[in-house]
């Protein structure tokens, strides 16, 4: 049962909600994706501002594995740097001569101006430099590619980080409160609003696929 | 050019139509002069060329003044392609920004002319998102009309629904300056407005009248509303006597930039100030309203008042389009006549912290 007002009829979701949605998001992440790193939630104290409910959801350091022959049809691996160093059975002699380490950052932001969270992402080689977007696109699932092409859904532009004053890229928030609205309309038979908690993770359901991120099953229970 | 007008002669004519157009004509006449170097490193003839004196509109955008520039640059230009982009004191500047406002914001105490830096070559692209000139301007300028759009109206539709050449334009008047032409136009893009404090029309049943976040009482007025506004928040950590003392910013994380809309809200009696308006974006600056206001109501002893009002950040500098605005004026005058043509009030407002 959600507070009154946290999601709206119309799929948006307000600050408030927002904040709910990130916690619950992030807990059942870390139940669920044993594999991945957990979203760690990074507030917004600097100098002028001290609201603490503004903060973002940071994933960070994800290792997805370009072949340079041709585009990653593989799974990522989907490991973090840490990781890697922790665990010791790994084999480092499989990684492939001609296998580039592509590191990537994906920041889950809310969005006042539309009322809806956004995905903001940053993809840099090993030794710190960014990723130009014909080298991302290389490395998203080649069905985001087609979709990126043919939807006006989805749409990557770059743009500055709200926060950061760096270059990102941005998935383009447009229509987002639509298919959330149909996400929540088929999942309940009585006609119920989608519960707050709930709300991020049918999101991401739909938009990490788009960068390549599943979601658990179970995190949509 | 200088852009000087009394604020509060205009609003207490009540803001009838004939001072509302005059208002948007100082804002779109509103320009600032630019000194432009050559920075030194791209300086490939001697004598070093002399810097380019340009009047900036302040509704416009940096990259948009570069035909008018290069012609004093382009035979000191080391050979190569150009990737253009514009420093302050060293500081690269946000190309999407309009003018006017960097310049209340990076300006403490106003430089005339403003002496900038411009750069052909290394493009410092880890700090600034790529200008391909023109069109990524224009781009920029859609993209927060859409944004603004959404935020009144609920949805953007009113722009995606206008046609290719009326939005061509509409950004050709804004790229000119050419504020007939956009007056003429801006009803095509069928955005909503504020009423003004003084108004008595009632807008229910006007195609002007906003939807989406906004409420209408029995009288028609609006109530409540969703206000586009950027605000860029600079801080100082020492209070100062003058402008001049402010010191210099050196990267941007010195400012707090917030893309968040105002809720505008009416109530019966009261008025919505541009006070109201910040504090609702800033709330940690919120000053006691009994010590503003001077009532004796509240029991309290001096010296607790003394030290909560330390505690306490507050507003000291709160630009607009270059004016330094009173916070007591209604905020709907601020926006109907001091938003930029993309519908979105920029407000530059300089603070000091917090003891901690």
């Amino acid at each position: 049962m959600d507070s009154a007002g946290e999601v709206l009829n119309d799929g948006k979701i307000t600050l408030e909600g927002f904040t709910v949605a990130a916690r619950a998001f992030a807990d059942k992440w870390k139940r669920h994706n044993l594999s991945f790193p957990s979203w760690s939630w990074v507030p917004l104290i600097n100098r002028t501002l001290l609201k603490k409910e503004e903060c973002y959801l940071s994933l960070e350091k994800i290792i997805i594995l370009s072949s340079l022959e041709g585009s990653a049809e593989e799974e990522s691996l989907g490991v973090t740097a840490d990781w890697w160093e922790k665990e010791e059975s790994i084999d480092h002699t499989v990684l492939n001569v001609e296998d580039e380490a592509h590191y990537y950052d994906y920041h889950i932001v809310y969005s006042a101006s539309y009322m809806v969270p956004m995905l903001y992402f940053r993809g840099y080689s090993s030794d710190g430099k960014p990723l130009s977007l014909d080298v991302i696109k290389r490395d998203l699932p080649s069905s985001s590619v087609s979709l990126l092409l043919e939807s006006k859904w989805t749409f990557i532009t770059q743009e500055e980080h709200p926060y950061l004053n760096r270059p990102w890229f941005k998935l383009h928030p447009c229509g987002t409160e639509e298919w959330i609205k149909l996400l929540s309309e088929s999942s309940s038979s009585d006609g119920c609003q989608m519960p707050v908690e709930l709300y991020l993770v049918s999101w991401f359901s739909v938009v990490g696929q788009v960068v390549g991120l599943r979601t658990p099953l179970e995190m949509l229970i | 050019m200088i852009f000087v007008f009394q604020v509060g002669e205009l609003v207490r004519r009540k803001g009838s139509v004939g001072e509302k157009r005059m208002a948007v004509k100082y804002v779109w006449e509103g320009a600032i002069p630019l000194q432009i170097h050559l920075h030194k490193s791209e300086v490939a003839s001697h004598p070093p060329p002399p810097p380019a004196l340009v009047l900036a509109p302040r509704i416009g955008y940096l990259p948009l003044l570069v035909h008018l520039i290069k012609p004093y640059f382009k035979d000191s230009l080391p050979p190569g392609e150009d990737s253009i982009w514009f420093d302050y004191k060293g500081l690269p500047l946000k190309w999407y920004i309009p003018t006017g406002v960097l310049f209340d914001l990076l300006c403490a105490e106003p430089e005339r002319p403003w002496n900038l830096t411009i750069h052909f070559r290394g493009y410092p692209s880890n700090v600034l998102i790529p200008c391909e000139g023109e069109d990524s301007v224009k781009w920029n300028f859609v993209n927060s009309l859409k944004e603004a759009a959404y935020i009144i109206n609920g949805n953007c539709k009113n722009v995606m629904n206008m046609s290719q050449s009326d939005q061509e334009d509409l950004w050709t008047s804004v790229m000119n300056g050419d504020l007939d032409t956009y007056t003429r136009l801006s009803p095509k893009i069928k955005m909503g407005n504020i009423e003004d404090e003084f108004s008595r029309k009632a807008s229910v049943s006007s195609p002007q009248s906003r939807q989406g976040g906004t409420e209408i009482d029995v009288a028609g007025q609006v109530k409540t509303a969703r206000v586009p506004v950027r605000l860029y928040v600079r801080s100082v950590s020492k209070d100062f006597e003058n402008l001049e003392d402010v010191p210099e910013m050196d990267t941007w994380d010195e400012i707090s930039y917030l893309n968040r809309p105002v809720q505008f809200l009416r109530k019966e009696g009261k008025c919505f100030t541009l006070r109201d308006a910040i504090e609702s974006l800033l709330p940690e600056y919120i000053r006691d309203r009994a010590q503003r206001s001077g009532e004796e109501g509240e029991q309290r002893t001096t010296d607790a008042s003394d030290v909560s009002q330390e505690t306490r950040g507050e507003l000291k500098l709160v630009r607009i389009q270059g004016i330094e605005m009173k916070l007591e004026i209604p905020f709907s005058w601020v926006v109907n006549n001091l938003m930029n043509p993309e519908f979105y009030l920029h407000i530059s407002v300089l603070v000091k912290e917090p003891q901690r």
